[in-house]
């Protein structure tokens, strides 16, 4: 069963998702002898030589990440062309190299953002930047430490698809995009907050 | 006070379905320890040393007799009959059961109370003076506004999982009882040039381990923009605060690090493209919410009360508690009285069920039916006449609340400690408890004046010891506990962060130091001077050389 959330409803992943290979062993950074979780903005997230390695397949519907895409814009402009190339960022990456790398960001049919875990909030903010700064109209989509407590947060983010981390079930995530009937401030699914969206005067 | 119409209603209810929910995945092994740790802290439960601590949100202080009522019956029928008054304004029972909390949450959601955003990474309770609308030099009711951010920041999504936690305070007087510049936000409202209120606004105040007073942002900031500019500021601390290292991940270490002029340079760029918009607060909303903070219907009195005036110059106990227990009010004929909740070997803050009843009543009979919770963990009746102060101090004396020992120094500030708090290096009520039984003798706490002693169990601050006159912390050395003295903290305009005297001592030192501190205040010490006065003239050599000397010598 798919445990993807779209526009509030469980459909089929047509994307696959491309993910640069571990080259050596995977370094786990330290800081006063506890392991560091989250990565600064703005910190590399892959070296050139992983960017090199990684397997593209050849046909259908592929979420690359951006790095991966800077290099191979020429032998995959096709199929960018054709619809078939989504992009993935992570929430420590600047989004202000995304939209440098794309003329229009509606261009993309797809921009993915990957949260390595769900206390990582900067996610928030990029879905919002994404919607009314950068103007994209096209799918938003959570993935990676997605988990349905934060789907209320993310759908008023600019959030609109959602693959739930694989051993949860979609299902009942779907719930939880109700949680709020009327949420206090504007965000980006409803850019009013509740005193200019409904009248509350009479109270 | 605020009242809830029925969309506040609508989200405490949505939210205690939410949270029951939560629960009873957690319970059933749905979510994990780590999934439900945020989960929980973002609606104030601690799991502590005993048992879970669960913390309910007093918004900016404020509470009915209704309410107080409730929050009494809760700590009976949850809890051990008795409930803590933070430095944050919230009230905190430590003993729940973590079963039991979607059931408080439902009894305290028909009292219009949550405990939303009390703790974890995200916007929690806005704090404010506890003399708002009442004190003779308030400038601005600051109360509609925190309402208006209240609402603002419950549930806010882009700000639900911050890097650190995230502390607003508002104040509207000339003379700040707020601590403004130890908040990550602090909003200074004053009337400008125009006579329209305007905000000066403070960012990356803290204590905890990196104790750092705010800095000015903006020296003026229309407060239709009160929103938007708070989420300028907060956006660029999402997208850039230290997550990768909790003890650095506060707001105040970002604006250190880029300096204020860069990170007020990037608020100012985010502040462009979201001003204006549809978060600006309009006339019409302010209006509405601060309807519900319109003056008490005062009688109009005199200054002056014969029966009051007698009782005064005939009662020299009612006399000590109207000096240190009651303060001016703007309306003539009235008094805001301050409820100590430190009576002399008591757990600062602490208030038992019994008690939290009569207050009500009290408040029911003498102050309109409202009170306030201050961060120096007293309680207040803010409109009290000057007629009724008698009969309401004999009434707070019987039962425990009468301590004349408001800004003394036996008022003090203090967090849970060791006894209750898993975090902590030391003890901290059973010092407090010790220094009140050393000074219990109410003369010469008058004698000594106006003073105030914090203390913290850790570094993290929560009894805010840097900004005590005398400030006491809970150090860990080798495994037993010490505790670390500094005097010259100070909260307020003037705000300082105190000196180490040096080397720390055992519990049993600490009443004697504490004495010998206050020993050489007296003999240096001119006529108009308070103790934080002495100590910046003198700075810590004299202190330290008495407290030390005389250690040394026994
Ligand atoms: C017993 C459970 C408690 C725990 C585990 C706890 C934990 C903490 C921690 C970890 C911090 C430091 C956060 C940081 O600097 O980033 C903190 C700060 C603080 N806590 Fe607590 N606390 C507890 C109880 C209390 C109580 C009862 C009060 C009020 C009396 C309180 C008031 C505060 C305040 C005011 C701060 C802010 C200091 C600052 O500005 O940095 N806490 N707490
Ligand atoms: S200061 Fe430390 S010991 Fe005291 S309550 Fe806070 S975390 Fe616990």
């Amino acid at each position: 069963m798919s445990n993807l959330i779209k526009d509030n409803a469980i459909v089929v992943d047509e994307w696959t998702r491309v993910t640069p290979p571990v080259l050596g062993e995977e370094v786990v950074k330290k800081q006063a002898g506890k392991v560091v979780l989250f990565k600064l903005t703005g910190e590399p997230t892959y070296s050139q030589e992983q960017i090199a390695a990684t397997q593209i397949p050849a046909t259908g519907k592929i979420l690359l990440p951006l790095s991966v895409w800077q290099a191979n814009v020429e032998r995959l402009a096709g199929r960018m062309a054709a619809g078939e190339v989504g992009i993935l960022i992570a929430t420590h990456e600047p989004l202000e190299m995304l939209a440098a790398t794309f003329a229009d960001i509606n261009e993309l049919p797809l921009i993915a953002v990957f949260v390595e875990r769900f206390p990582d909030g900067r996610i928030f903010t990029i879905g919002n930047l994404l919607r009314t700064r950068y103007g994209f109209k096209n799918e938003l989509r959570a993935v990676g430490d997605v988990l349905r407590d934060q789907l209320f947060f993310l759908k008023r983010s600019g959030f609109n698809s959602y693959l739930i981390r694989a051993d949860r079930s979609a299902e009942d995530a779907l719930a939880s995009l109700q949680d709020f009937t009327q949420p206090y401030q504007g965000a980006v699914d409803d850019k009013l907050p509740v005193w200019r969206r409904l009248n509350r005067s009479h109270a | 006070m605020y009242k809830y119409d029925a969309i506040d209603q609508q989200i405490v209810n949505e939210r205690v379905k939410q949270y029951r929910d939560q629960t009873r995945r957690y319970l059933a092994g749905e979510l994990s320890d780590e999934e439900f740790r945020p989960l929980r802290l973002q609606n104030g439960l601690y799991i502590q040393r005993h048992a879970p601590m669960l913390r309910i949100a007093v918004p900016y202080g404020m509470l009915s007799s209704k309410q107080l009522r409730k929050l009494g019956d809760i700590a009976k029928r949850y809890d051990r009959g008795y409930g803590h008054f933070s430095t944050r304004q919230n009230l905190q029972l430590n003993w729940p059961k973590l079963e039991d909390v979607p059931e408080i949450l439902a009894e305290l959601a028909t009292v219009q109370m949550h405990a939303i955003q009390t703790s974890g990474n995200c916007i929690r309770n806005i704090t404010t003076d506890q003399f708002a609308s009442i004190a003779p030099d308030e400038v601005i009711d600051p109360r509609a506004m925190a309402e208006v951010m209240r609402q603002w920041s419950t549930f806010h999504p882009e700000f639900a999982l911050l890097p650190r936690k995230f502390k607003i305070a508002v104040s509207g007087t000339k003379e700040d009882r707020a601590i403004v510049q130890a908040h990550d936000i602090g909003l200074e409202f004053y009337k400008d040039s125009n006579n329209q209120v305007a905000i000066k606004v403070w960012v990356g105040g803290g204590l905890g381990r990196t104790p750092i007073l705010g800095t000015v942002i903006r020296e003026h900031l229309e407060w239709q923009h009160a929103l938007t500019y708070c989420e300028a500021i907060i956006r660029v601390y999402n997208m850039h605060g230290r997550r990768d290292n909790a003890y650095k991940a506060r707001i105040k270490i970002l604006v250190k690090a880029l300096g204020i002029d860069e990170f007020g340079r990037q608020v100012e760029e985010e502040w462009a493209h979201i001003k204006d918009g549809p978060n600006t607060i309009t006339e019409a909303e302010l209006h509405r919410v601060a309807q519900h903070f319109e003056p008490m219907p005062y009688e109009s009195l005199p200054a002056h009360d014969a029966g009051f005036d007698t009782a005064l110059a005939s009662n020299p106990a009612f006399a000590a508690w109207v000096k240190r227990c009651t303060h001016p009010h703007k309306q003539a004929g009235y008094r805001a009285v301050t409820l100590s909740l430190k009576p002399h070997g008591k757990a600062p803050g602490d208030i038992t069920s019994e008690q939290m009843h009569l207050v009500a009543d009290l408040a029911d009979t003498y102050s309109f039916g409202e009170l306030r919770a201050s961060h120096e963990q007293n309680l207040i009746l803010a409109d009290v006449k000057l007629s009724d102060l008698f009969a309401l101090w004999e009434k707070a004396r019987a039962a425990g609340l009468a301590t004349p020992n408001i800004g003394l120094l036996t008022d003090i500030i203090c967090c849970p400690g060791g006894d209750f708090c898993s975090l902590a290096n030391a003890k901290s009520i059973p010092i407090a408890e010790a220094i009140q039984m050393q000074f219990d003798n109410l003369d010469y706490l008058h004698e000594i004046g106006d003073i105030e002693l914090n203390i913290s169990g850790c570094m993290n601050a929560c009894g805010h010891h840097h900004v005590g006159h005398i400030g006491i912390l809970g150090v860990d050395k080798d495994g037993s506990e010490w505790y670390q003295v500094t005097i010259g903290g100070k909260q307020g305009n003037d705000a300082s962060i105190g000196t180490v005297i040096g080397r720390a001592f055992s519990a049993e030192e600490m009443p004697g130091v504490v004495q010998r501190l206050i020993e050489v205040y007296l003999k240096e010490r001119t006529d108009e001077e308070r103790f934080i006065d002495t100590a910046r003239r003198l700075g810590i050599a004299p202190f330290k050389a008495h407290v030390y000397a005389e250690k040394e010598a026994v």
